[in-house]
């Protein structure tokens, strides 16, 4: 019900655009950069690098509706990287644990001058 | 034949003695050692006398016989040649060999003759003695190596002999080697002694490279071919050296010092080694060379000079000491200043004779001052002494015999020699020399004064000794009083073979002796020195009246010396004075330390006393050269190791603050510095990379969106 008055509220604005999907992806960018940048749990941070991939597959698959499928093909390789990329850092993740006993990565800065 | 061609048979009897007592001694019984000591001595002199018999019967001429055994030194291969003085080549040859002749015929007999008595006289004298064996087994040595020196045909066998004569002094005059003063004795007569063998060995090379040979009979037939200028300074030297050697080996000055310490040696020893046998070795040596001094008459000049003085000198200090063994070992000193007096003025065969004589009455006296020794329970002085002639009659009456001979009374044996030698002395030169017979003369009067003052003081005037000694005064034994008497008729009669022709004798012993010098003779004679030609023709000469003069002058001194003795010495009692005390007090005690000269060769010689402050001689040497090590050599390493500290210092300093510090830290503190700024910027926090990431990529896009 709700969905049919929102539908019909709304029968006389503009239709979905690209620019939508760009809004939105660059929102959920945004919402990743802030995660890492923000939260201290390692995993979080591994989740928002997601996000942010996310956001880039979003943007593929928005420019792909004007440039062909080059960029579903390209946002799929991202996935199957995302994926790699989620095992490899997980790994690092138990490495880590298993040394220091914590997974805040404020807690590690061994590698500086 | 036999006896010469086994002649090698003689040295090596007590060898075999030796080696005998050397390895079995200890567990043999003293009748033993005394039956195998005594037995091969014996023989060895019954041999001796069977080769001197065979020698005079079967060489009319007297050439010498030769008996070479084998080449002991040099070889056919060549090795051992080398050039003499004159450029001929040489091969270095020494052989083992054995050279009877005169000379060495009359040292024979009576090195055995004499070694011998003493022998059968050591086994009553040493009966109470520990060591027994050990005492006879060096005697045994000393008598082998006495007789390869006499009868080696060459000087490198002669000085075998010499070093081994040398060895078994220090052994013997050691004996008691538990007492210090022996012990030190020994060793004072053994390097003493060395000084002299260097000298001997010099002169054996010298005549080496001079002549090529070290051969007597080869070495004089050169020396007396003519094709030696005399005076050549090379030959002179070579006389020098040996003479050196002989003032060693013979106690002459300045190397006299040792003969009277020998004495702390059981007496046989005194009597065999240091009074009749061992230290005539120079007087042999000297005579057996004689062809080499004949051309070097420097040197010739130099052992009268040296023998007169010596002769004196030791008179001298004769004359007050108290100890009876050492008056005799200054006599003795004394009597061997004679013999090289007499070698010194050309007179051979005199100084021969008196090296012959000697050895009867000077072992005579050492023994019966040994027999003397042994009836007061070992006391040796003098002034302890006094009326024994009751109580030792037998050894009173030798001793007397003996010490009527060594003071010049006639018909004894020391008349004869001595006479014979101041003449020699007075006519030689044509009277050159006759300062040294006025110093001779004088000895003679000193030798008559001690002697009898020996005896007075020995046998004469009241007992000194205490009651406990008094009371177990006794005879020697048959085994002691035989060789005294044996050798009491040898002081007697011994002199009679040198009777000379200006008393209506034959002179038979110059005679026999006339082919060993009788070249000598002919060499001074054609210099012009008739003086000094041959026993025989020279008396013919010489028979005159100064010849019966200067008899009656020796004998005066003789009876004089004899006379003052009597005077002062013959009532002697406790607390007796002494005439030389009385009249001139510090030269009796000069004499009576000896002229100084043991302390005076401390300062200078060996270095035991300072002379102030300084030290001389051989520990003066040794104070410089530790001074030298630890302040030169030392210096030097501890300087070069200063140097190296000092520059590895620099060096370390250069190393850490050039090369380390602008070399090698410069730039990495230089990249560090530098560095700085950028090192900020790595925190290690993963999340402000990537703000920084963030930052850069709005900065990015608000570059391009205001462009």
């Amino acid at each position: 019900m709700r969905v049919r008055k929102t539908k019909s509220r709304r029968t006389e604005m503009t239709p979905v655009t690209t620019l939508h999907y760009l809004v939105v992806a660059a929102a959920l960018f945004v919402l990743g950069v802030i995660g890492v940048l923000t939260r201290r749990n390692v995993v979080i941070v591994l989740m928002s690098v997601e996000l942010i991939l996310n956001a880039v597959n979003l943007n593929l698959v928005a420019f792909s509706r004007i440039w062909g499928l080059h960029g579903q093909v390209f946002a799929i390789f991202v996935i199957t990287d995302a994926a790699a990329e989620a095992a490899v850092g997980l790994g690092i993740l138990i490495a880590f644990f298993r040394n220091k006993e914590t997974v805040n990565v404020d807690e590690v800065d061994l590698l500086k001058w | 034949m036999f006896f010469l061609e086994n002649i090698w048979l003689i040295p090596l009897l007590p060898a075999f003695g030796a080696t005998l007592m050397f390895f079995f001694g200890r567990k043999l019984q003293k009748q033993t050692v005394s039956a195998v000591c005594v037995g091969t001595v014996a023989l060895a002199f019954v041999l001796s006398c069977g080769a001197v018999w065979q020698y005079v019967h079967n060489f009319p001429g007297s050439q010498p016989f030769e008996k070479v055994m084998y080449t002991w030194l040099g070889s056919d291969t060549g090795h051992l040649t080398y050039t003499t003085h004159d450029g001929f080549p040489a091969e270095f040859k020494a052989q083992v060999g054995f050279l009877l002749d005169p000379l060495s015929s009359i040292w024979l007999l009576f090195v055995t003759g004499v070694g011998m008595l003493i022998h059968i006289y050591s086994t009553g004298y040493m009966a109470h003695e520990g060591g027994y064996y050990r005492f006879f087994g060096y005697l045994n040595l000393f008598m082998f190596s006495m007789l390869t020196l006499i009868l080696g045909n060459n000087y490198a066998q002669l000085f075998v002999g010499w070093e081994g004569v040398g060895l078994c002094s220090y052994l013997l005059i050691g004996f008691y080697f538990h007492r210090k003063s022996a012990s030190d004795a020994a060793n004072k007569a053994f390097i003493v002694n060395r000084i002299g063998d260097a000298g001997f060995l010099l002169g054996m090379f010298t005549i080496a490279w001079h002549f090529g040979s070290v051969r007597f009979t080869e070495v004089t037939t050169m020396a007396r071919s003519g094709h030696f200028p005399v005076g050549d300074p090379v030959l002179t030297a070579a006389a020098l050296l040996l003479f050196v050697g002989a003032c060693g080996k013979s106690a002459q000055l300045p190397l006299y010092i040792w003969l009277p310490d020998a004495m702390e040696g059981p007496t046989p020893v005194s009597a065999l080694i240091h009074a009749a046998t061992m230290v005539t070795a120079g007087v042999y040596m000297v005579a057996r060379s004689n062809a080499i001094f004949v051309l070097a008459p420097t040197a010739m000049k130099t052992v009268a000079v040296v023998g007169a003085l010596t002769a004196i000198f030791a008179a001298s200090i004769g004359l007050v000491q108290n100890d009876i063994k050492r008056v005799l070992a200054y006599s003795t000193v004394s009597q061997l200043g004679y013999m090289f007096l007499a070698l010194g003025v050309g007179a051979f065969a005199a100084g021969v004779f008196h090296v012959f004589t000697h050895a009867f009455f000077k072992a005579l006296l050492f023994l019966g001052a040994g027999s003397v020794i042994h009836a007061m329970s070992g006391e040796q002085d003098m002034r302890n002494m006094g009326d024994l002639a009751r109580r030792t009659p037998l050894t009173y009456v030798t001793m007397f015999i003996a010490t009527l001979a060594i003071a010049g009374i006639p018909p004894f044996a020391g008349f004869f020699s001595k006479d014979e030698i101041l003449l020699q002395t007075w006519t030689s030169e044509h009277g050159a020399y006759i300062w040294l017979w006025v110093i001779g003369y004088g000895t003679a009067l000193m030798t008559a004064f001690y002697m009898f003052r020996l005896l007075y003081l020995t046998f004469y005037g009241q007992p000194r000794m205490s009651h406990e000694v008094e009371h177990h005064i006794h005879e020697s034994p048959k085994s002691m009083t035989v060789p005294l008497a044996i050798l009491a008729f040898c002081s007697i009669f011994a002199g009679w073979l040198g009777w000379p022709h200006s008393l209506k004798g034959s002179d038979h012993f110059a005679r026999f002796l006339e082919p060993v010098f009788a070249r000598e003779a002919r060499v001074l004679e054609a210099e012009g020195r008739a003086a000094q030609v041959a026993a025989g023709k020279r008396e013919e000469e010489h028979t005159g009246g100064a010849e019966y003069g200067l008899m009656f002058l020796a004998v005066a001194a003789g009876l004089v010396g004899w006379g003052m003795a009597w005077r002062a010495y013959r009532h002697a009692d406790k607390g007796y004075a002494e005439p030389i005390e009385v009249a001139a007090k510090p030269l009796h005690t000069a004499l009576y330390n000896k002229w100084y000269v043991d302390e005076g060769y401390d300062y200078v010689f060996t270095g035991r006393r300072k002379l102030g402050s300084v030290r001389l001689g051989i520990l003066g040497l040794g104070d410089a050269s530790a001074w030298f090590d630890v302040h030169v050599v030392d210096g030097l390493v501890n300087g070069t190791g200063w140097v190296t500290r000092a520059v590895a210092t620099l060096s370390k300093w250069w190393d850490t603050w050039i090369i380390d510090g602008i070399g090698v830290n410069g730039p990495a503190i230089l990249a560090r510095i530098l560095s700085y700024p950028f090192r900020l910027f790595e925190w290690g926090l993963v999340q402000w990379y990537a703000l920084v990431m963030v930052a850069g990529l709005l900065g990015f896009v608000f570059y391009y969106a205001w462009r």
